[in-house]
């Protein structure tokens, strides 16, 4: 047993990774970030509109674009990944709704079956050619984060903004001399999630609308249709960016536990999306330390440090947690218990009877259910 | 199949009122359907629909399950394919008229879990007055507040929308259309599943609707209730088999043609003729 898990030190597992080991850490943690809010953000929609996986069939069709740009000996560098990943995602989410509108079989079935065969097509195809390009199947399919602090671009600066840059908060991390260094997978990733972020807020409305009542959306002049097919190919970018990060399978992980988590705590969607990114800024700094104590995989472990903060949830909201559900029986018992009492004429041992918990103090009404009754 | 054919009345009633009636104000009617043939997978459940619904009507659209009731309201706004015919809202596509036309959904088409709350659910009828990324103002919140006021609803603005009853539900929905601000209003059950409290402030606010001279098309079930609610009516099974003011319509031998052979629902009709005359 202590083989298998390491003791923790704190010195060790978290202070020393923000000190000597800033370089990497910075940049790792960077990127779980932007992985998890992007992911999380649309995660949100996609949940919202029942489609959770959804996310799973585009992140397993990237598989197929890579096996055709293999394939058609195209040249192997990231922007031709990025664009054949991009079109099999596409493919993805079209074939799903061909097969789901033109014939009996229902969405979920059609999602089914899209992306085992786009991912089994990605199989054949890069075992065909196998012999001759080399393609990390379980970087595809578990991502390396780790890798991620190795790659790098180098910028020079005019010094008087090299000075500038000097000041920021951690500038040794990206800054040498008079030449700015990033990780530019991070520097990419961030430009999505900030993307994300902006068209979530521009076109919150619409988003709305067309996920709660298609209808009413269409009555509006918001075309669902649209809405559907431009969240869909967001949600390509999205998953393609992340995926050789966090890798094809944990992804969908990131789609969906944010969202889920945020579901839990509130019930108006402002409150859910900022809890969303709130969600993924804990998850990756957790899940980081995990790795860093259990030494395991990073993207692993911010998939479970996620999943333990949604059960944090579970137990805590404020409405629907196990404590709440727990502590209304209880005092729902109390009461009963007292208004027995207070109808038989011997009403002697009160003290005895389990007393009412103090009723928590009332949510904001953005946050809470209700705002009476 | 035939039941519709060799049952259906040999002109609908509308076609024989004067032209002249209609064009007080020189506005092309409200809602034109003409030739309107809409399929599922190849089976027709609208078939050659020629309809004009006058201004300020409040119309119930009757007819038994699978009339094509609902189908003939989401035709009229677009959100289906036409396999011939078409449809003019204000003598114009509806593409062109959106504004003018407002929609009360049926209750289960939306998911009540979703994370909104009741103003949201109202404010989202003003979506169609805002631009792209413009939230709404205190203009839209204070007439949205007004809605749930007509709708005796703002008490709850604030509540989640999955915390209330089916008629609360239904009259957020209303709410919703009333922001919409709009000159047609689409109704699809606005009765089915409410209590006798919302039914009657339903009715009470169609009939103001219908005062200030917007034009309403209510799905409506219930047979005895629509002779009192409506003051016209369409018969409707695939086609239309009579279309008018409720006294010339609510007849015994055009419901007839209307239900077909379902004699259940013939006598409760019966009755209710007997009744009232």
């Amino acid at each position: 047993m202590n083989e298998l898990i390491p003791a923790f030190e704190w010195q060790q597992h978290v202070v020393a990774p923000w000190t000597t080991g800033l370089k990497s850490t910075l940049w790792i943690v960077l990127m779980g970030f932007f992985v998890a809010t992007a992911c999380g953000l649309l995660g949100n929609y996609l949940i919202l509109r029942r489609m959770a996986l959804v996310g799973d069939a585009i992140s397993h069709s990237v598989l197929a674009g890579i096996g055709v740009a293999v394939v058609l000996a195209l040249q192997l560098d990231t922007p031709t990944l990025f664009i054949a990943a991009l079109l099999a995602g596409l493919a993805a989410t079209l074939i799903i709704e061909i097969i789901h509108r033109y014939t009996r079989v229902k969405q979920d079935a059609a999602i089914g079956i899209a992306f085992t065969s786009l991912f089994a097509l990605g199989v054949i195809l890069i075992s065909m050619k196998s012999g001759k390009v080399h393609i990390d199947t379980e970087c595809v399919l578990y991502g390396e984060v780790a890798l991620v602090p190795l790659e790098q671009f180098k910028l020079t600066l005019a010094p008087a903004l090299a000075g500038a840059v000097d000041k920021l908060p951690m500038s040794e991390v990206y800054l040498r001399g008079n030449e700015l260094v990033m990780a530019p997978d991070v520097i990419r990733m961030g430009f999505v999630a900030l993307a994300v972020a902006l068209l979530v807020w521009i076109f919150y409305k619409e988003l709305l609308v067309s996920s709660f009542d298609p209808a009413l959306a269409f009555s509006l002049g918001i075309n669902a249709t649209v809405v559907h097919y431009a969240l869909m190919a967001l949600l390509s970018v999205v998953v393609v960016s992340a995926f050789e990060s966090v890798g094809a399978i944990l992804v969908v992980a990131m789609l969906i536990l944010p969202g889920a988590t945020a579901h839990l705590l509130s019930a108006r969607l402002p409150v859910i999306l900022a809890l969303t990114v709130l969600h993924a800024a804990l998850g990756t700094l957790m899940g980081f330390h995990l790795a860093t104590w259990l030494n395991c995989s990073i993207a692993g472990a911010f998939v479970v440090a996620g999943m333990g903060l949604f059960c944090l949830a579970w137990l805590l909201s404020p409405y629907d947690g196990l404590l709440a559900h727990w502590h209304r029986r209880r005092n729902r018992k109390a009461r009963t218990a007292q208004r027995k009492l207070a109808r038989t004429p011997r009403a002697r041992e009160t003290e005895n009877l389990p007393k009412p918990l103090p009723v928590p103090p009332q949510l904001p009404a953005l946050w809470a259910r209700s705002s009476i009754g | 199949m035939t039941r519709w054919c060799s049952a259906c009345a040999p002109d609908s009633l509308f076609n024989e009122r004067p032209r002249d009636k209609r064009d007080r104000r020189n506005e092309p009617p409200p809602l034109e359907f003409h030739d309107l043939t809409v399929a599922y997978h190849k089976r027709p459940v609208l078939w050659g629909i020629d309809l004009e619904i006058p201004k300020g009507q409040l119309v119930g659209i009757i007819g038994p399950n699978g009339a094509g009731k609902s189908t003939l309201i989401k035709a009229a706004m677009g959100l289906l394919p036409l396999n011939s015919g078409w449809v003019k809202v204000f003598g114009e596509p509806i593409k062109k008229n959106l504004k003018r036309v407002g929609y009360v959904p049926q209750r289960e088409s939306v998911d009540w879990d979703f994370p909104v709350s009741v103003m949201d659910v109202v404010l989202m009828g003003r979506y169609g007055h805002l631009g792209l990324m413009r939230r709404p103002k205190k203009h839209d919140r204070d007439i949205a507040r007004d809605c749930l006021e007509k709708v005796k609803m703002l008490p709850y603005a604030n509540r989640q929308i999955s915390n209330l009853s089916g008629g609360q539900q239904q009259r957020v929905f209303l709410a919703r259309a009333l922001a919409q601000e709009s000159d047609i209003y689409f109704m699809d059950e606005p009765f089915a599943g409410v209590d006798a409290a919302t039914e009657s402030a339903i009715v009470a606010i169609l009939h103001e609707l219908k005062e200030r001279g917007k034009t309403l098309l209510v799905v409506h079930h219930d047979l005895p209730t629509a002779k009192e609610y409506f003051d016209s009516l369409l018969l409707l099974n695939m086609r239309v088999v009579a279309f008018g003011p409720t006294e010339e319509v609510f007849k015994y031998d055009l419901l007839q043609s209307t239900y077909g052979g379902r004699l259940t629902i013939l006598s409760e009709v019966a009755e209710a003729v007997r009744e009232k005359s």
